[in-house]
């Protein structure tokens, strides 16, 4: 990894308005006077705030739409054409935290690096120059550290630690090296780097919420007819939101639409959530997980288990996310710390 | 930042290039391409069944395009939907494919609609198979329930093309009365021509059934079986399986010898949309066909 240093006011020229770039912005103020940020596009550096403590909704959006047309059919006599399309067009993401950049580094396991490489995703990422940032402080309920997302070391083209009035940045790519030869930037020093790692160290030690995973998969296993999943599946409203804001949750479903005069069909890919009733449902109305603490259980039964077992690691990156949005008060930390009660009992 | 960043596009990676193949698992492909198919013919079974024998518009295609028993195909009628299905027809059948299809829902009613020359579009061949090169040499249990048949069909056609290769075999189907039977007029020839022993049971007789009546465990009681030389694949509902495997067990059949094809919601065929997920198992990659020591082990499963 090659590091630099570049001062603030600096780095912002590199980023020229020919191409979209998605920032943290300020979109409005929660009831306890808290500012409330997206990830939207912005055309000056004055409409972010880098020091944001996190999102709403995560970036994902941005690499696997809420919508996105898969292919469309044309029909004429009784033939039908196919035509499919990808996106293709650069744009730049800064701001990006640890956490949601491993969930991108997730997601190119599932997209890029397994059977059926998606080339609707990939074609998105490629496109994608990200640039991350370093937190300040952990965000409300956040437990990236005990999932082990809290730091990145790949998956983004710079990453950048505030220093006071100049970056720590990390280059992640030969085009973002490129990048970088548009500006001044200066080589790391000693201190430079005392510099950093105390800053890393103090946020490191300062997390409140701590939960244990390294035990889950198995303990899923051995719970699996807990009532642990009763008492948080009975307050889920099963809407859903929680997979919607989740920057790792990818699951979805597939529809399809003819255009008012029956010349053309779209099939639409809408991300859906487990959580939602007709997940499992099959043709003649049989479904698999009838019940919300079923589907709520599959949730958590997926993230630590499943994805463990393919790729080593928990999908959750502990951005809590899903807690903060969840109307029935349900979050990882709670139920996670529940479940472990259980078997201690 | 243009000049540093050029625009990507997927399409000239070589992979990309090259036609379109299902098989090539870890390929890039243009996952949502269909092959372009022609419905050659429709055949109705009952009334709510018909088998639709379908091939490629372009001869090529098939070139590209070889499955295995108990693989299944995402059918694509445009404008309607996409909907998983099993191969009902033997693979050596290199010029038409068949499928047979319960009217259910919105895309196999649209489907029961189309005429001979509709064009559909074909993504597959998906999922896993029965290994039929090993249980070569073995007696084999053929056993279905209701809809079960249509793909115990490709198996039955590869035991029939390699009938010496295989010990006894025995086709047990039960269905819940006589006009719900599928393919009967085939039953006569798997009978007389091809050494096979095939009893039918059905549920509710009518005035004209001379079979068997009872649930198709019954039919389990008067097979002479050596465990430790058979195979059994059972295709069915969750709950017929999971009797018959039971029993079965209890003959002695060893759980790993036993082959079943689970069903579950799939949107994608390709591992990406979760909806298959039996616990964390896809059913669209690790199966449709599993063992019955795995269905065991797999939460939710049955
Ligand atoms: C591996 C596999 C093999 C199958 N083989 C056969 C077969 O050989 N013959 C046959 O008649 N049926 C088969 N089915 C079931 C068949 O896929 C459903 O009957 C069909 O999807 C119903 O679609 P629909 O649009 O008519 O129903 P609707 O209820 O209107 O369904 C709407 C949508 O939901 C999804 N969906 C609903 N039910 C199912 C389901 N059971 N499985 C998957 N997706 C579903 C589909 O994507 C469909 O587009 C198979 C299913 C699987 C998973
Ligand atoms: S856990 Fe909360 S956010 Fe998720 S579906 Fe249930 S009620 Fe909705
Ligand atoms: S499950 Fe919740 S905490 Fe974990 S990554 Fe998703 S939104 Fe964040
Ligand atoms: S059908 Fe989409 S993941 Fe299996």
């Amino acid at each position: 990894m090659l590091f630099k240093t570049i001062k603030k006011q600096d780095f912002f020229d590199v980023f020229l308005p020919d191409t979209q770039c998605i920032g943290p912005k300020k979109v409005g103020t929660n009831t306890n006077g808290k500012p409330i940020y997206q990830f939207l596009p912005f055309s000056s550096f004055d409409e972010i705030d880098l020091d944001y403590d996190t999102t709403e909704y995560s970036a994902k959006t941005y690499f696997l739409p809420y919508k996105e047309t898969l292919s469309s059919f044309s029909f004429k006599d009784n033939d039908w054409t196919q035509e499919i399309k990808y996106r293709t067009r650069p744009r730049v993401i800064i701001g990006l935290h640890p956490c949601d950049i491993n969930g991108l580094i997730k997601l190119d396991k599932v997209f890029e690096k397994t059977l059926f490489p998606n080339p609707y995703y990939i074609t998105r990422r490629q496109n994608t120059f990200v640039v991350g940032i370093d937190c300040k402080e952990p965000c409300d309920g956040g437990f990236c550290s005990s999932v082990g997302a809290n730091t990145v070391t790949h998956g983004f083209d710079l990453f950048l630690t505030d220093i006071g009035d100049r970056y720590f940045v990390k280059i992640g790519s030969d085009r973002a090296f490129n990048a970088l030869q548009k500006i001044k930037t200066s080589e790391i020093t000693k201190k430079d780097n005392e510099i950093y790692l105390q800053i890393r160290n103090k946020f490191e030690g300062s997390f409140e919420k701590t939960v244990h995973v390294e035990n889950l998969p198995n303990l899923l296993d051995i719970e699996f007819e807990s009532d642990v999943w009763r008492k948080w599946g009975e307050k889920c409203l099963s809407c859903g939101a929680c997979a919607m804001v989740c920057p790792t949750c990818y699951c979805y479903g597939v529809t399809e639409h003819i255009s008012m005069d029956f010349n053309k069909s779209d099939k639409i890919k809408q991300l859906y959530s487990c959580n939602l009733n007709d997940f499992a449902q099959v043709a003649g109305g049989h479904n698999f997980r009838p019940e919300p603490a079923t589907r709520l259980k599959y949730r958590y039964y997926h993230q630590h288990r499943g994805f463990v077992e393919s790729f080593g690691q928990p999908m959750c990156v502990g951005c809590n996310r899903c807690g903060r949005v969840c109307l029935a008060g349900i979050n990882p930390t709670d139920v996670i710390s529940d479940l472990q009660r259980e078997q201690k009992r | 930042m243009k000049k540093i960043m050029q625009s990507y596009d997927i399409r000239h990676e070589t992979d990309m290039v090259e036609p379109l193949d299902f098989n090539r698992r870890s390929r890039l492909k243009d996952v949502d391409r269909c092959f372009k198919a022609e419905i050659t013919n429709v055949i109705r079974l009952t009334d709510m069944e018909k088998l639709f024998q379908i091939r490629m518009v372009n001869d090529k295609d098939w070139e590209r395009f070889t499955f295995l028993p108990g693989q299944f195909v995402m059918l694509e009628l445009p404008g309607y939907g996409e909907i998983p299905i099993s191969f009902s027809s033997s693979p050596s059948i290199r010029s038409t494919i068949e499928l047979c299809i319960r009217k259910a829902g919105k895309v196999t009613q649209a489907l029961h609609k189309a005429k001979r020359g509709a064009i559909v579009g074909l993504r597959g061949p998906f999922g896993t198979y029965f290994p039929m090169e090993p249980m070569k040499g073995n007696n084999i249990l053929l056993i279905a329930g209701g809809l079960g048949l249509a793909p115990l069909r490709a198996p039955i056609s590869f035991v029939i093309e390699n009938r010496a290769d295989f010990k006894e075999v025995h086709i047990l189907y039960g269905a819940k009365d006589p006009s719900q039977l599928l393919f009967d007029y085939q039953y006569e020839e798997w009978h007389r021509i091809d050494d096979i022993n095939l009893e039918v049971i059905v549920e509710q007789p009518d005035k004209s059934w001379i079979g068997p009546v009872g649930l198709i465990t019954k039919l389990l009681d008067d097979i002479q079986i050596t465990p430790d030389e058979t195979y059994a694949i059972v295709c069915g509902p969750p709950i017929m399986f999971k009797f018959v495997c039971k029993r079965l067990s209890e003959m002695g059949v060893p759980m790993q010898r036993m082959f079943v094809s689970l069903e579950r919601r799939m949107h994608c065929g390709v591992g990406k949309c979760c909806r298959c997920n039996i616990g964390s198992t896809y059913t669209c990659l690790d199966g449709p066909v599993f063992d019955f020591w795995t269905v065991m082990n797999l939460k939710e499963a049955i």
